[in-house]
């Protein structure tokens, strides 16, 4: 026999979908089957199945290979290394709950530590433009329910966000969209012919680069002003028909990607983007959302705002919290050498950061947390796997739209196994007792 | 337990009836008691002053706004000194919008120990009760809002009474809320297209009902509920010139009807920061006070309560779940906007704001709170409140009370005011000479709050059994009479307070993070299959995320929630 | 006017904070009260005389004190952040933070400054022979009330975003400017006398950006109106006047709007 869980959660990408279906074995160790996912989302859960999965805490010897340690050695070190450096970056906390996040600002609060998360290299720009202009924004399903005229600049979902389509902005029939898809525009952003463009009722071929340049030019269009003939390689008539389009909606949204948040100009892009979307509200509704990356870099940054008062890139080393991205960002610290011990969970920036900031994050002393055996984890001193948050064990998550929902749990851990809060209890331990000695 | 004896200080308390008279207060587990042993601590409160710990009836300081608001705002760190970590206490900062530690530790000081989270988009519960779970010392509870709900609309529009009970009676439980809240009723469903509803006639788009109905079948929904508090309103056209005329039309919904509860509550409608709803004149230019006018007729009718909502005269930040106003005030002031529209249920927006008193509209607003409250007669049913942070942050609560006591403070600051004839012609305030008493600033501040909130039984008061709750302030009535500094100064900074019987600050440090809890309120009502049905249909069709997924568990997301059972099911 | 001289004397492995190293922290110190001034290295907290060596007494106020900052300084921040009065000279480079919230007095750097120098600057003078990073005299991050007085002399390059949310003041650049030029800007002037990328004026509602040399690409938002000719820090020349940014909204003057401006050299 086996059990059928419902309504659960998944922890992949920030479209945080909550219907799916995971069929276990009746002793509850083993996952058979997962209904409704994606196919990135069921690979998640069916990872964690995996027989040669590593479930026990590693330190790197000299010559470059792994000892297993336990996990009380394993945090004595992260305590050891964390109190002893003058500025230790703790990076990631997007693939973890809010829960184990609160624990690590706890440690990081104690020991002077530089709490980042990987906004710095997705939608930190957003959040920079936030600042400088606000967000007028809504939940998913007043775009399912509302919207008829949707936007993607610089975003992929067809790829990146999979069952976004269908769950919230093109395909779903709601209260005032009954038609579904029939019911809305589509508008796609985008240098390359991509798969949702393919579904796109205009593709806008915008010049790579220049998305400050056409947002601009769509402003000045909405207003009806003067424009060169050709705006970021796309013919002026072109620009006033989408502004028109636009204009038209009675509730617009646009969601927005890594295309333009790591663009040239970064968060000015944004910026941009937003001002387009206030300037709508003049004329009818609109709102705009970010496509955020990893389940639950949302809860991340909610988390330190609620506790410290800043999204991501909060500096605690002077004992008290400091944010200045540029300074206190992750890539900037590791580039510019001004942290010396880096402490990782929830994300690989073994994969995402520059190679210089990789190879110094192996130069320094190193803890990475994490499930999987990853690029990171190959440069750091110590390893130290984990339970899977949303399938081993459950935890609060922040949807993109900064909705919460509680992630479940769908099967034990392998015997033995910490979760990440109950590891970063033990360093927080640690640390605690370091301090008190000290 | 723990046995504490607060000797000898000036003690005040509305329930009892005491005002200033020299006295003990003993506390023996956690309540307030007769007497106590002679092993128990004693705190010396000589030339102090003794209340109940302070209950606030309005204010946001948790969840899904107020978190856009601290961290689309760096900028505002800047006007405070961010405190670093000693002894109990984390690392805490913001000015406006301080973090959850700031806002404990800043309460705590003000004396204050119980504090209502003012709006809660009950789809965003789960994010409110994770910032009020890890907000120390504080006893919380939230309000989550109804006023714009699609279920909300179509029963009271079908005029299907008891289904908007059941309906109320689920949301309470799966969103672990408090009470009724209901934010300009109509004109946020109304925003999901850009529109508004500026009067109580004017209909909501597509669902064919009017505020008035909405604020009537809530009013009467919350009676038939027998709930510890009323309907708690935020009315139509808040902000605007000439809104008093909705304000008035409003308060006028509550007329004959009667209260239904077990806890000592008189109101059945409470409309909170009511000077932002009291202005007259036609545009920005004629704009003036009408706040004599609206609390003439608060006066006149004893079921209403309200609470004032200061302007304090301070850079801060706008937020509420009127989405619409906040357009209207990013339109006004050009200063950034955040807007979030919640599926189904409502809205919110946030614009930072910079109340300067060298602008006669600000000066004008601020002319209002405190003309209101000097005019209204009985303060058990008016409450001292900025709506924080809307018309000002709470630290500056002290101030607010100094230029309630103090009439040559209210004075030396018109006389700063660069429009200060301008200022003096829109509002009476310069004619009124009252100064309020320490006995009313306790009515303001925690006995008729915590009587409005229903908890009068519980907190508000140093009565035998209550929950001890005290703060003793470094003031002295006897020889500090109404120094305005003096006033500023101690109720800002209490020397000793008390929560559940626990010593949270001790000589003025904060001690403790003590053991907070979250009310909510569990009514039974007779089952309902319609609106079972109608709730799982909303969530197949409707909602994003599922019925399942949208209980706030108490276990995860809750410190010590404190369940307040009623049963409505006669 | 008394001159405190502070010679680096080891480089710190991490990077040194100073906020001291302005006038009015140092002013009515001795030198040996200056020596034990602390200054922080991520979490630990260090003396001045642990790193630098410091020679001659502080005047009685800021304003009658000058600070020489001698040897490489690259590793440290916050040199005459907030300072009111008096003198800086920087004779190498310096890290970020440079006359960060500064309101009076004068800097001059004989190298390059880091980012963020002259954040929300309201007052004073600084002067770098050397370039400036990334940016220069911006505000705060969301703060909407930037640059509001005081100049900047730029003899190198500047880095991007440079004069965002200005509201006054004066910035002369005598190299090249990256990116993002008085974004957001509603008042204040940026002469640029090498070439410009692009993105100049983006989102602003007032202020002037006079640029000598070239521009890679124009905001759409920014349409020509007239030719002038004028003179600009010390140079006569004409220059081709564009209104913008049109996207943007617009304070008015007798029911005209008022565009920011951009010229340039013909």
């Amino acid at each position: 026999m086996s059990k059928l869980v419902t309504d659960v959660i998944c922890p992949f990408c920030g479209t945080l979908c909550d219907d799916l279906e995971v069929e276990v074995s009746d002793d509850g160790k083993q996952i058979l089957e997962v209904r409704n996912a994606c196919a990135i989302g069921a690979t998640k859960f069916l990872h964690s199945q995996a027989s040669d999965r590593i479930i026990r805490p590693r330190m790197k010897q000299d010559d470059g290979t792994w000892k297993d340690v336990s996990y009380a050695e394993a945090a004595k070190y992260a305590a050891k290394i964390l109190c002893e450096a003058k500025k230790p970056l703790m990076y990631g906390w997007s693939s973890t709950s809010c829960e184990a996040q609160a624990t690590g600002h706890m440690i990081a609060e104690q020991v002077g530590g530089i709490v980042d998360n990987t906004a710095t290299v997705c939608h930190g720009p957003s959040l920079i433009a936030v600042h400088d202009v606000g967000i007028p924004s809504c939940t998913l399903g007043e775009v399912k329910n509302r919207a008829d005229r949707i936007v993607f600049w610089g975003c992929n979902p067809a790829h990146a966000h999979p069952r976004h389509m269908s769950r919230y902005s093109i395909f779903p029939r709601g209260y005032f969209t009954g038609k579904g898809s029939k019911s809305r525009k589509i508008i796609v952003v985008d240098p390359r012919p991509t798969d949702t463009a393919s579904l796109a009722d205009y593709h806008v071929q915008v010049e790579q680069g220049r998305d400050y340049e056409l947002l601009n030019a769509i402003r000045v269009a909405f207003k009806n002003g003067p424009l060169p003939d050709v705006v970021a390689g796309v013919p002026k008539e072109k620009i006033y028909e989408v502004s028109r389009v636009l204009k038209s909606g009675r509730f617009v949204v646009i969601f927005f990607g890594m295309g333009v948040t790591h663009s040239l100009g970064k968060n000015h892009n944004i910026d941009e983007a937003i001002a387009v979307t206030s300037d709508l509200n003049a004329y009818t509704k609109a709102s705009i959302i970010p496509m955020r990356g990893h389940y639950n870099v949302t809860g991340s940054g909610q988390v330190l705002g609620w506790q410290f008062g800043f999204p991501f890139c909060v500096d605690l080393s002077r004992g008290f919290a400091r944010y200045n991205p540029g300074e206190t960002s992750s890539n900037d610290l590791l580039l510019r050498n001004e942290v010396d011990a880096c402490f990782v969970l929830g994300s690989d920036p073994g994969s995402h950061f520059p190679n210089k900031s990789v190879q110094e994050i192996y130069k320094l002393p190193s803890v990475c947390i994490d499930p999987h055996m990853t690029p990171t984890a190959a440069v750091s001193k110590c390893h130290v796997p984990v339970a899977f948050v949303g399938v081993e064990v459950g935890g609060s998550c922040y949807r993109m739209d900064n909705v919460p929902i509680e992630s479940r749990k769908v099967v034990d851990p392998p015997a033995g196994m910490l979760t990440d809060d109950e590891f970063l209890k033990l360093v927080l331990a640690e640390v605690m007792t370091i301090k008190g000695a000290a | 337990m723990t046995e504490i004896l607060i000797k000898n200080g000036f003690v005040f308390d509305p329930t009892q009836e005491i005002k200033g008279d020299k006295k003990d207060i003993a506390v023996k587990d956690g309540k307030i008691v007769d007497k106590v042993s002679s092993s128990a601590k004693v705190i010396d409160a000589t030339g102090m002053t003794v209340m109940a710990g302070g209950v606030d009836i309005h204010t946001h300081v948790a969840g899904a706004k107020v978190n856009v608001g601290r961290n689309f705002r760096p900028e505002d760190k800047l006007q405070a000194v961010y405190e670093p970590a000693r002894g109990v206490r984390h690392m805490s900062g913001g000015y406006s919008v301080p973090t959850v530690f700031k806002t404990a530790y800043k309460y705590a000081d003000l004396g204050y120990t119980t504090v209502f989270e003012a709006a809660m988009p009950p789809l965003y519960a789960r994010h409110t009760h994770e910032e009020m779970r890890d907000t120390p010392i504080l006893d919380q509870g939230a309000f989550p809002m109804f006023g714009n709900n699609w279920f909300m609309l179509d029963y009271l529009k079908n005029q299907e009474y008891d289904n908007a009970a059941a309906y109320i009676a689920w949301l309470l439980r799966s969103t672990k809320g408090y009470g009724i809240k209901c934010v300009n009723p109509g004109g946020t469903e109304a925003w999901g297209w850009g529109l508004n509803c500026l009067t109580v006639n004017d209909p909501v788009p597509y669902f064919e009902i009017t505020p008035r109905e909405i604020i009537s079948g809530l009013i009467n929904a919350n009676e038939s509920l027998l709930l510890p508090h009323s309907m708690h309103l935020h009315g139509n056209n808040l902000g605007n010139p000439g809104n008093y005329t909705t304000t008035l039309d409003s308060l006028k919904i509550a007329e004959g009807v009667k209260t239904d509860n077990k806890f000592g509550r008189e109101q059945v409608l409470h409309h909170t920061h009511i000077q932002f709803h009291s202005y007259g004149g036609t545009t920005w230019a004629d704009f003036e006070s009408k706040g004599p006018e609206v609390m003439d007729y608060i006066n006149k009718n004893k079921n209403i309560t309200c609470d004032i909502g200061f302007v304090t005269l301070d850079e801060t930040t706008t937020m509420t779940g009127d989405g619409p106003f906040e357009h209207h005030l990013t339109a006004l002031n050009h200063l950034k906007w955040a807007n979030t529209d919640v599926e189904v249920e409502c809205g919110s927006g946030i614009v930072p704001y910079v109340y300067s008193k060298d602008v006669y509209v600000c000066g004008v607003q601020w002319s209002i709170g405190l003309e209101m409250a000097l005019l209204a007669k009985d303060h058990m049913r008016c409450h001292l409140t900025t709506d924080h942070p809307n018309a000002g942050p709470f630290t500056r609560y002290p101030r607010v009370m100094k230029w309630l006591m103090n009439q040559e403070s209210r004075e030396a600051l018109l006389h700063t005011m660069k429009n200060e004839d301008k200022v003096r012609d829109r509002s009476s305030l310069s004619s009124i000479d009252r100064e309020l008493t320490l006995y009313e600033i306790a009515m303001m501040t925690r006995a008729g709050t915590a009587k409005a909130l229903g908890l009068a039984d519980r907190c508000g008061g140093l009565g035998i059994g209550l929950q001890a709750d005290i703060a003793v302030y470094p003031f002295n009535p006897e020889t500090d009479g109404n120094d305005a500094e003096k006033i500023e100064w101690a109720f800002g900074n209490a020397v000793y307070l008390v929560k559940d019987g626990q010593i949270i600050i001790n000589d003025s440090e904060i001690v403790s993070n003590g053991n907070k809890k979250t009310y909510w309120v569990d009514v039974t009502t007779n089952p309902n299959k319609q609106v079972e049905r109608d709730i799982s249909e909303m969530f197949t069709k409707y909602y994003t995320v599922t019925e399942k997924n949208y209980d706030v568990e108490e276990h995860a997301f809750m410190k010590n929630p404190f369940v307040i059972k009623v049963d409505a099911t006669q | 006017m008394n001159t405190v001289t502070i010679t680096i004397t080891k480089q710190p492995e991490l990077f040194i904070e100073a906020e001291c190293f302005s006038p009015d922290a140092l002013a009515g110190k001795s030198a040996d009260a200056i020596s034990k001034l602390p200054i922080y290295i991520g979490k630990t907290t260090e003396t001045v005389g642990d790193y630098f060596a410091v020679d001659g007494n502080a005047g009685a106020t800021a304003a009658e004190t000058k600070l020489v900052i001698k040897g490489d300084t690259s590793r440290v921040k916050y040199i005459g952040s907030k300072m009111t009065a008096g003198e800086v000279v920087i004779n190498g480079n310096a890290d970020m933070y440079v006359g960060n919230f500064m309101s009076g007095g004068k800097i001059t750097a004989k190298g390059n400054i880091g980012h963020f120098a002259a954040t929300s600057m309201s007052g004073g003078e600084i002067i770098v022979e050397g370039n400036a990073g990334n940016y220069l005299a911006a505000s705060y991050r969301g703060d909407w009330r930037g640059m509001s007085g005081g100049k900047i002399t730029v003899l190198g390059n500047v880095g991007s975003d440079c004069a965002t949310f200005i509201t006054g003041g004066e910035i002369v650049i005598g190299g090249n400017v990256d990116v993002h030029v008085m974004t957001h800007a509603d008042g204040g002037k940026v002469i640029i006398k090498g070439n410009a990328k692009s993105r100049l004026g983006g989102q602003a509602s007032r202020g002037e950006i006079y640029l000598f040399g070239t521009v890679d690409v124009m905001m759409p938002g920014y349409a020509y109106s007239e030719d002038v000719e004028l003179e600009v820090a010390g140079t006569k020349a004409k220059f081709a006047v564009y209104n913008g940014d049109l996207g943007e909204r617009h304070p008015t003057r007798k029911g005209q709007p008022i565009y920011a401006k951009l010229y340039l050299k013909k």
